[in-house]
């Protein structure tokens, strides 16, 4: 009791209860503050960097089993055979330089109570903070028929690299005459723009290569990112070739068979010639492990911190989180690994944490020179991230085709200016 | 005249507490998405560090009111208030 009280004391002479603890202890010690950041994409390799930014004095550990990361914005176009997989790769190297210890190693576990990571080869890593930026895994088995076998035959190309190289294989080889179905899942997803952008760009691919082809999307939902702007394109640019096939049409897929490559909804069945299989999908495995993750599959977190509403010390960004009204988006990580950032630096030095604002944009291509836009602008508000009233949309549904060919090329800037402030 | 010097003094004090607190002011981490931060990343978008204050303050004014023209700047510069547009300005500003 009398320890208690103590604790209390010590509490009431800092700035905030919360915050007071444990730098405290941090201080007795001498050490440094130390900070485990599990994930290196645009969330985690982001907030790791923006860490030693925001105070040189915090250890910071990123742990990445990849020693090669390959970005998943932009990879639509390489599906597409408009771009390279290269150009989608960067390394670790300028992290590192940072004087961040990058540990190329998978996390296995997480003890929040002992507060440290286990990684695969048994060594301890001990946190004052912990970030995961797991990103996202796939939710084998949600959809009969489709794991990870079958994502051999239809590739899912949500996580770059591999698949998406296969499913670009795959086009290449296929005649003019064929069939490409796509599936796109129910919300929330990774990148909900993303399963329109690639049917534009492969509608793109088959009317300059493959005319006399057809592309369907059998869609779980009846409306999506951008609708009116990317249906309109598609009337203009690709008319006959790409249909979509919203749920209440019949669009829901409810098995798939990967040996004919059919999928089947409850209207019907597609036997495709190429068949891309956007399947369910939850946070990155280490969430769950954490105990970070609830029912949905998602990471409930604080608005302010992005520390987890489940697990203290643990804070959560990037896709895997449950970020209010932002989207699970490239642009959206790397904003969240910069207030989380801010936040975290905050607290293991014993200050309070403020409430950040934060923007997402996201581009899409329809066609290699026809780019349109959506953005946003979020701040905390009953306890979840929600969109400054007034603010945010998407492109003018009017606008001229030079306005289009611009958001193409400010498309492609963007994506070097994110990877050079996350990588470069 | 005194409210140009009254604004002035607001400036001067909002660009004071921004250089006493450790990190950038709400909303200013997230420019550097399309800003580079970098000044070696070749970009149509300008790089805001060093760029004047005042400057900063007007083009988001113009962006806002939609008398300056924009692709995503107008949707985006709806969402700050004049007083997080001040620190975000002086915050950049006082980057290099």
């Amino acid at each position: 009791m009398k320890a208690d009280r103590r604790e209390f004391l010590k509490s009431a002479v800092a700035v905030t209860a919360s915050a007071a603890l444990f730098p405290a202890r941090t201080f007795a010690r001498g050490a440094a503050p130390r900070v485990v950041v599990v994930g290196g994409g645009f969330a985690g390799a982001s907030c790791a960097r923006a860490l030693r930014k925001a105070d040189p004095s915090i250890a910071v550990t990123l742990v990445e089993p990849n020693a090669t990361f390959t970005a998943c914005p932009f990879s639509n176009a390489v599906i597409a055979g408009l771009r390279e997989l290269r150009a989608q790769q960067f390394t670790y190297e300028r992290v590192a330089a940072d004087g961040i210890v990058v540990a190329r190693a998978i996390a296995i576990a997480v003890d929040a109570q002992g507060r440290s990571v286990t990684l695969a080869d048994g060594a301890h890593l001990p946190y004052d903070r912990l970030v995961l930026a797991p990103g996202i895994d796939i939710r084998w088995g949600a959809l009969p028929g489709y794991d990870e076998a079958a994502a051999g035959q239809m590739p899912h190309a949500w996580r770059a690299g591999e698949q998406t190289l296969l499913l670009r294989r795959q086009l290449e080889a296929m005649e003019d005459g064929g069939l490409v179905v796509i599936s796109a899942p129910a919300n929330p997803f990774r990148c909900p723009p993303g399963p329109y952008e690639r049917a534009s760009l492969i509608a793109h691919y088959l009317k300059t290569k493959k005319p006399r082809s057809k592309l369907i999307v059998l869609d779980a939902k009846d409306a999506f990112s951008k609708q009116r702007l990317f249906q309109s394109a598609w009337n203009e640019l690709y008319p006959g070739l790409l249909e979509w096939v919203p749920l209440s049409k019949g669009g829901n897929v409810t098995s798939v068979d990967a040996a004919t490559r059919t999928l089947v909804t409850d209207f019907g069945r597609h036997k495709a010639t190429v068949a891309n299989v956007i399947p369910p999908q939850k946070a990155g495995r280490i969430a769950e492990v954490a105990g970070v993750a609830d029912r949905t599959g998602w990471c409930p977190i604080d608005p302010v911190t992005f520390e987890s509403k489940l697990q203290p010390r643990i804070h959560v960004i990037g896709d895997a989180a449950i970020a209010g009204a932002m989207p699970k988006s490239a642009f959206a990580a790397n904003a969240h690994a910069k207030a989380c950032a801010d936040a975290v630096a905050r607290l293991v030095t014993g200050g309070a944490p403020s409430a950040p604002k934060l923007i997402n944009t996201c581009y899409s291509l329809v066609a290699p020179d026809y780019g349109i836009s959506i953005a946003g602008v979020y701040q905390p508000s009953g306890g979840q991230l929600a969109e400054v009233p007034g603010s945010g949309g998407v492109s003018p549904a009017d606008a001229p085709r030079a306005t289009r060919a611009l958001e193409a090329v400010l498309a492609e800037s963007w994506f070097r200016t994110i990877t050079a402030e996350t990588f470069g | 005249m005194r409210g140009v010097l009254a604004a002035t003094i607001g400036f001067a004090s909002i660009a004071a507490a921004v250089v006493a607190s450790a990190g950038p002011p709400a909303g200013a981490a997230s420019c550097s998405g399309c800003h580079p931060a970098s000044t070696r990343v070749a970009s149509p978008v300008p790089r805001l560090a060093g760029l004047d204050q005042a400057r900063i303050v007007r083009a988001m004014e113009d962006f806002r009111s939609g008398k300056r023209s924009a692709t995503v700047m107008d949707r985006i510069a709806k969402g700050f208030t004049d007083d997080e547009i001040q620190a975000i300005a002086a915050w950049y500003a006082s980057q290099r």
